[in-house]
């Protein structure tokens, strides 16, 4: 049991319905995180990110989102469907959540040792006063220096790094298995990212548990992430190691993100390359490849039904029909040969 | 220009005090104004004579030692009356006052949270506001007995769907806010949920309309004496003053300006007291005043 994963998702089909609208948001989305492993799910704003973490929260406005298909387990047991009573008994105890802005996820009217220990008395049963003491753990755990004079301290009177520390501490308080970290680090300064990346990858070892980390800069992915996911247009189009997929880019669009990250040595100073286009609206499904309409490398065939991912290598899958062209063109990238 | 601060010693409490009396004038001197119709209302019988006695023989006498402000129609104390009179107007403003905001709370934060209950509440709501506010209180006073207890009541109806409508506009606001959300992906939900991370984040709205429904609720509770609905008419109310003066307007123009002019003074206090009260909830303003 031990070694089957913490978090597998499944065929994970969501919808939104909004006046009368439909907006396809996740296609098909499978992935495994398998226990102790952090695993980043990367793409731009708008693919599905997020949501497939709230889909995992079950965080999703209940009103208009819809799975479709699919299922999302939690150390095996289904998350799909379960009652709101159940999945309230799992967040925060058995997942835990830090979200991208700091500045607003904690609640200003209260001190943070109450907001945290309000995570450790909802689900330990233990006295007020234990729960203070474990608020004093949890701060101190995440390095917040004085932490015992800190737990009286209100929101505004922390910077950002020490709020987004705290928000972690709320998060791990009840020791849950799998932490989502939804970018994390996006608000913050670069100097501070650092910081929060690095306390992250230490509490994982420290504590065991497992980090799906959502974010889209690919930079976070290399220092911290085992595993990667590129995510476009609500679907996952090519998963792997992150060494193996920094070094072979099997997906058109996974070689766009590359090419887009600025300082090499051919465009120092010069223009920022980009990806022509826009994301596509998902207001209907899509048979083909989505990306292919803004790829570099489609052809005619990117526009028919798409095959089962292919498998480059153990572990490492593509979307993509065009893999083959994307690495050879590829090979000669800057990044792709540091990594090689 | 923090820093700088930082390295000052703090100023005294009083000195502070006065900074800020410096700046604010308008909020210290309503504060002022409040406090003193507040201890009128207490010590009312410290203050003045009888105001229920009837002195036919001196009926609209002019003010003299035994009482200052002269006598009415019936010969009775207009200063004591007008003394009086502060109790049910600062009474009936701030029963109303918090009934509202107990009510119009609970239900705008159902109508707020829940969405098919929130649909027929605010339904009725957009009905009784559709009927004038006075109006609906004289219905709801002449279809219960004569009394303080039916002023109020009468008055709070009307100004509750004002409440739950804010209420619930708030509360759809809050709910959306990240720190809702992350309190929700801890595990908090239901009656904590709402009473933790939802409620305190509508307080500084909800206080500022309190204050405009106990204003309205004073000028409310003058109009329904005025026109002799609620109270019965030997009760000291300022309205009743005024209704009972406006047979001797002509003549003694100034029976109707003692009730009238300390009506004002105490409406205009309690809503400048809101308004400045929503421009230091308000972060961007009070940062600017250095509140």
């Amino acid at each position: 049991m031990s070694h089957s994963p913490i978090l597998e998702v499944d065929n994970l089909s969501l919808e939104f319905h909004t006046d009368g609208r439909t907006v396809y948001a996740l296609d098909k989305v499978s992935f495994n995180l398998a226990r102790g492993e952090t695993l980043s799910l990367v793409g731009e704003s708008g693919c599905g990110k997020s949501v497939t973490a709230m889909a995992v929260m079950g965080l999703l406005p209940k009103g208009n989102a819809r799975i479709t298909s699919g299922n999302i387990r939690l150390a095996g047991t289904d998350l799909v469907g379960m009652p709101e009573r159940q999945m309230q008994a799992i967040r925060g105890n058995r997942i835990g959540m830090v979200f991208q802005d700091p500045m607003s996820s904690l609640n200003p009217v209260h001190t943070i040792g109450m907001q945290i220990a309000e995570a450790v008395q909802r689900h330990k049963h233990v006295s007020r006063h234990d729960a203070w003491a474990r608020a004093r753990q949890m701060l101190d755990l995440v390095r917040i220096p004085d932490a015992g004079s800190r737990l009286t301290a209100y929101p505004h009177e922390l910077s950002g790094g020490q709020r987004q520390r705290v928000m972690i501490a709320m998060a791990l308080a009840c020791d849950p298995e799998l932490l989502i970290a939804d970018e994390p680090t996006t608000a913050l300064d670069v100097t501070v990212q650092a910081q929060i990346l690095e306390l992250i990858a230490d509490l994982k070892t420290e504590l065991g548990m497992s980090v799906l980390l959502i974010t889209h800069d690919l930079g976070v992915v290399a220092a911290t992430a085992d595993r990667m996911m590129v995510m476009y247009a609500g679907r996952i189009v090519e998963e792997g190691p992150v060494e193996r997929i920094f070094a072979r880019p099997s997906h058109g669009y996974t070689a766009g993100l590359l090419r887009s990250l600025p300082g090499h040595e051919s465009q120092r100073r010069g223009v920022l390359t980009e990806i022509a286009g826009t994301v596509p609206r998902l207001d209907r499904p899509v048979e083909g490849c989505v990306y292919a309409p803004r790829c570099a490398f489609a052809e005619a065939g990117c526009g028919a039904p798409l095959p089962p991912a292919r498998q480059i290598e153990a572990g490492h899958r593509s979307a993509c029909i065009r893999e083959a062209a994307v690495f050879a063109e590829m090979s000669n990238n800057e990044i792709v040969r540091s990594w090689a | 220009m923090s820093v700088i601060e930082t390295h000052r010693t703090a100023p005294s409490p009083v000195s502070r005090w006065l900074d800020y009396a410096r700046r604010n004038p308008a909020t210290v001197i309503c504060c002022a104004l409040l406090l003193a119709f507040l201890l009128i209302a207490i010590f009312a019988p410290l203050l003045a004579g009888d105001p229920l006695k009837i002195n036919p023989a001196l009926r609209l006498k002019p003010p003299s030692d035994d009482a200052i402000w002269g006598r009415d129609h019936l010969g009775r104390d207009v200063f004591a009356r007008a003394i009086y009179g502060t109790r049910v107007s600062m009474l009936v403003g701030f029963s109303v006052a918090i009934l509202v905001t107990l009510f119009g709370v609970a239900i705008g934060v159902y109508a707020g949270l829940s969405p098919i209950g929130g649909a027929v509440v605010m339904r009725l709501t957009d009905a009784m506001m559709a009927i004038p506010a006075v109006l609906l209180a004289i219905a709801f006073a002449s279809l219960m007995n004569a009394g303080l207890l039916t002023v109020i009541i009468a008055i709070t109806i009307p100004e509750v769907p004002r409440m739950v409508r804010l209420v619930r506009s708030v509360v759809l606001g809050v709910r959306q806010q990240l720190h809702v959300t992350a309190a929700i992906s801890i595990g908090t939900s239901g009656l904590p949920l709402v009473w933790r991370h939802i409620l305190p984040n509508t307080l500084g709205p909800v206080l500022v309309q309190a204050t405009y429904a106990c204003a309205s609720a004073i000028i409310a509770s003058a109009v329904l004496s005025f026109l002799g609905v609620g109270l019965s008419p030997e009760v000291p109310s300022w309205g009743g003053m005024m209704a009972d003066a406006r047979q001797q307007f002509r003549i003694h123009p100034i029976l109707m300006l003692y009730p009238g002019v300390l009506l004002s003074l105490l409406v205009l206090a309690v809503n400048i007291l809101g308004d400045r009260l929503s421009d230091a909830l308000d972060q961007r303003k009070s940062r600017r005043s250095g509140l």
